[in-house]
């Protein structure tokens, strides 16, 4: 009798986005009731090849089999009859509707919304996911709006479960539970594609894995066999040093001083700050760690000025009150700030890369003269970020937007530290960036601390933290931890104090 | 008839284009799209419907041919904002403009041609009702049916998938599309309603409130329609209310002056505004400034192929 053919098979799949090349002939088998991962760094084209398999774009050329006879789906509608669901990175979900319309929505058919409340309740008791069907999503946990997206795809009794890089933004504890969950899915016989760039988690949990790079399979592996490190060659193409990290020997004087910030959040839905306090000193990293959406931004906003808080003192520069400072005031004691969002914030996308240097750099650099913009200047600044930060790009002074999301965040971080600020506060510094300008940038981190600036990081990213941070605090509904230092610090208590354990009663009952 | 039943009468007719119009933008507006052409769409069906019941000497003709009209001019709108992923504030203006100034050509001949109001359709027994029977029960068809479409359009929202899957487009159109729904053509449909319902609303002015054509003889009702539905949070019956609010003080102050109240006129003339926004924005404020706007109000949805 011949082997039982895969599950799912995608034959040399490729993908054209005009010149772009975003799957160039992806071969992919999944056998049932396999845990398989799908490895790659961002812009590897492995979001690209599970929404063919989802069914939301069309493959350019090349053929899908489903248990071994070939078909094809024109939409999301069709892969979940087939038995196909899939869980996004990005969540797929509406903030303003309840859990239970969610879940509706996702369901063919036109069941009413109380039978789908009841299904629901059922379910995501059985596989111990609890969620309240009537809750507005927005009122709802990271984690729990996860739970979500899984729930509505286990109430179709899928064959084939499809996760996008679903630990990304999940407390340690949160991912066990999520591993349990997988388990048992795959014990009643569900096979699960696992898109990921977490080495660990991929090589504990898969049976098999898929290694794309540049729109292309680079190879197959077993990744129980295999080390972190080969992993991570064969996804990147070359071996990735850590970053060089010397122990902190004498910490200098305190740089950054918070004290008793409490400030609330311009966002309706988010969290405010409440009685925040750190000291930062000069020449150590110092990180902010925490699930996404726990006062970060606010955090992000006080500290650069974007937002000012309530009195002076409560934050303090080198000893100077500088609460109701503005932004321009703060870069010329010496801060410099780099936020979350590359385009739009960073940057103007439309604005080349000198007017981007004007921009955040008017107050410090001599960019104008007598209110005239001194162009050669600007342009000879961006040469110079450029250079030292190995900034790849087309012609000599593009667009930002053009810029690849690496390529943009070196330019970004370039920017500020080379002006030599004695103070930098970044926030998500290496998010969806490949794994060479993430270490480009994590040891310009380092280095600028090491020459004696105060660095203060905040970042979803723990195992970044971990490798660059002397110390850390967590940050839980706006409210921030005692430091801990980083040495001899167990991942493990960081999880729990991102789950919000240990914090004051108050905080978690607010937030239930 | 009564000076309390005239009273009520006139508040109904003078409220239900703004209902009508407003009612089918919610729609529109709850499907993630803006449309600020409402005001030509609306004179447009004024036009096209007195001239369509002239021509035919049939009123219903006029009102479908309104409804039409309506409709014509948001697929205008519809290729424009969903085909070509246009600005949908600047095309809205640009379909307002237009409308008024085409509704001018089409409604040329027939500017001085007089019709007869359109029979009022009375429920028996009902009408015998003292005081409101006959203000409530003895309407014209548009009064009923501007009823209908609230409770249909409440109705249709809150309780049917088709509705929930039309909120869904409003808030999110990413996750809609990821979900699998044709989130364009769910939008052209929300517009196709809206247009429809601005004409009929136009057709109540030029068949109903003042039974001739003369341009531009929606005098803003349009733009009104388009705030009620802002300041009533996207809520079918809070449109509702919006509109008899908007309606009611327009006339209670025309009789006001009639009666020589010391007030001037201008600041009478101002009060239906100044009123309804404050109550509305009093409304909105207990809400605890909870975000009500769909999410994706005005933005333009390019799927990626």
């Amino acid at each position: 009798m011949l082997p039982a053919p895969p599950l799912i098979q995608a034959k040399a799949i490729v993908k054209r986005f005009g010149a772009l090349m975003a799957n160039d002939h992806v071969d992919l088998s999944v056998a049932g009731r396999e845990v398989h991962a799908l490895l790659g760094e961002n812009g590897a084209g492995k979001s690209t090849l599970v929404k063919m398999l989802y069914g939301l774009l069309q493959p350019t050329e090349g053929t899908l089999l489903w248990q071994g006879a070939p078909f094809s789906m024109r939409n999301p509608a069709e892969a979940r009859q087939r038995g196909i669901g899939m869980v996004f990175q990005h969540f797929s979900l509406f903030d303003a509707l309840t859990v239970a319309e969610n879940v509706a929505l996702a369901l063919d058919g036109h069941e009413p919304v109380t039978t789908v409340s009841e299904r629901l309740a059922e379910v995501s008791r059985a596989y111990g996911l609890p969620l309240e069907p009537g809750r507005e999503v927005w009122r709802l946990s990271v984690g729990e709006r996860q739970r979500i997206e899984i729930v509505r795809c286990l109430m179709q009794s899928p064959r084939l479960l499809i996760l996008d890089e679903p630990t990304s933004v999940l407390t340690p504890q949160e991912c066990e539970g999520l591993f349990a969950t997988l388990e048992r899915v795959k014990a009643e016989g569900c096979a699960v594609l696992y898109i990921s760039h977490k080495l660990e988690e991929v090589r504990r949990i898969c049976e098999s894995a898929t290694i794309l790079r540049h729109g292309k399979v680079v190879g197959s592996c077993d990744p129980r066999q295999e080390s972190a490190a080969s992993l991570a060659e064969m996804m990147v193409g070359s071996k990735v040093a850590p970053a060089r990290h010397d122990r902190l020997t004498v910490a200098g004087e305190v740089r950054l001083a918070v004290n008793g910030l409490s400030l609330p959040s311009p966002d309706p839905h988010g969290p405010s700050l409440r009685d925040v306090g750190l000291e930062l000193r000069a020449g150590e990293v110092f990180g902010i760690a925490g699930v996404a959406g726990n006062g970060q931004d606010e955090l992000f906003a006080a500290l650069s000025g974007e937002m000012l808080a309530e009195a002076a003192g409560t934050i303090r520069i080198d000893g100077a009150a500088a609460g109701r400072l503005g932004i321009n005031a703060r870069r010329l004691m010496g801060g410099a700030f780099v936020p979350e969002e590359r385009l739009g914030h960073a940057t103007a996308p439309a604005f080349r890369l000198s007017d981007n240097a004007l921009a955040s750099g008017h107050a410090t650099n001599s960019f104008v003269r007598r209110g005239m913009i001194d162009r050669s200047a600007t342009r000879a600044w961006v040469d110079h970020v450029v250079k030292a930060f190995d900034v790849r790009k087309g012609p000599r002074d593009p667009e930002a937007k053009t810029l690849s999301g690496g390529n943009l965040q070196k330019f970004i971080v370039g920017r500020e530290i080379l002006r030599n600020p004695r103070l930098l506060i970044v926030s998500q510094p290496t998010w969806g960036v490949d794994a060479g300008a993430a270490s480009l940038i994590r040891q310009a981190l380092i280095d600028l601390s090491r020459s004696g600036a105060a660095v203060l990081v905040i970042s979803q990213d723990l195992d970044e933290l971990f490798e660059i941070a002397d110390r850390m605090a967590v940050i839980f509904h706006g409210r921030l931890s005692a430091p801990l230092d980083t040495e001899g610090l167990r991942r493990e208590t960081v999880g729990l104090l991102m789950g919000g354990a240990g914090f004051a009663a108050d905080t978690v009952d607010e937030a239930a | 008839m009564t000076m309390f039943e005239a009273i009520l009468l006139t508040i109904i007719t003078a409220s239900t284009p703004l209902l009508i119009g407003a009612i089918g933008q919610l729609v529109c507006e709850r499907s993630g799209v803006l449309n600020l052409g409402m005001e030509g769409m609306m004179i447009m069906g004024a036009a096209c419907g007195f001239a369509a019941a002239i021509l035919s000497g049939n009123s219903y003709v006029g009102v479908l041919a309104a409804i039409l009209a309506g409709m014509a001019m948001s697929l205008i709108f519809a290729i424009l904002t969903l085909g070509l992923a246009a600005n949908q504030v600047a095309s809205g203006l640009a379909l307002s403009i237009f409308g008024l100034g085409l509704s001018g050509v089409i409604g040329a001949p027939f500017v001085g041609a007089k019709r007869d109001q359109m029979a009022k359709l009375d429920l028996p027994v009902l009408t015998d009702i003292p005081v409101i029977g006959k203000a409530l029960f003895g309407q014209d068809p548009f009064v009923y049916a501007s009823f209908a479409l609230v409770i249909g359009v409440w109705w249709f929202l809150a309780r049917t998938k088709a509705g929930l899957v039309v909120r869904a487009c409003g808030e999110n159109h990413a996750s809609a599309h990821a979900l699998g729904y044709p989130v364009l053509k769910i939008r052209l449909l929300a517009i196709l309603f809206g247009g429809g319902c601005a004409g009929l609303a136009g057709a109540y002015l030029s068949l109903v409130y003042t039974p001739f054509w003369s341009p531009g003889m929606t005098a803003g009702r349009g733009w009104i329609a388009l705030a009620i539905v802002v300041f009533a949070s996207w809520r079918p019956w809070r449109v509702l209310a919006g509109a008899y609010l908007f309606g009611g003080i327009t006339i209670l102050q025309l009789h006001a002056q009639g009666a020589g109240v010391k007030i001037p006129s201008q600041f009478m003339a101002a009060l239906p505004y100044l009123v309804t926004i404050l109550v509305l924005v009093i409304i909105m404020s207990r809400r605890g400034g909870q975000q009500t706007a769909p999410a994706s109000l005005g933005t333009p949805f390019v799927p990626d192929r």
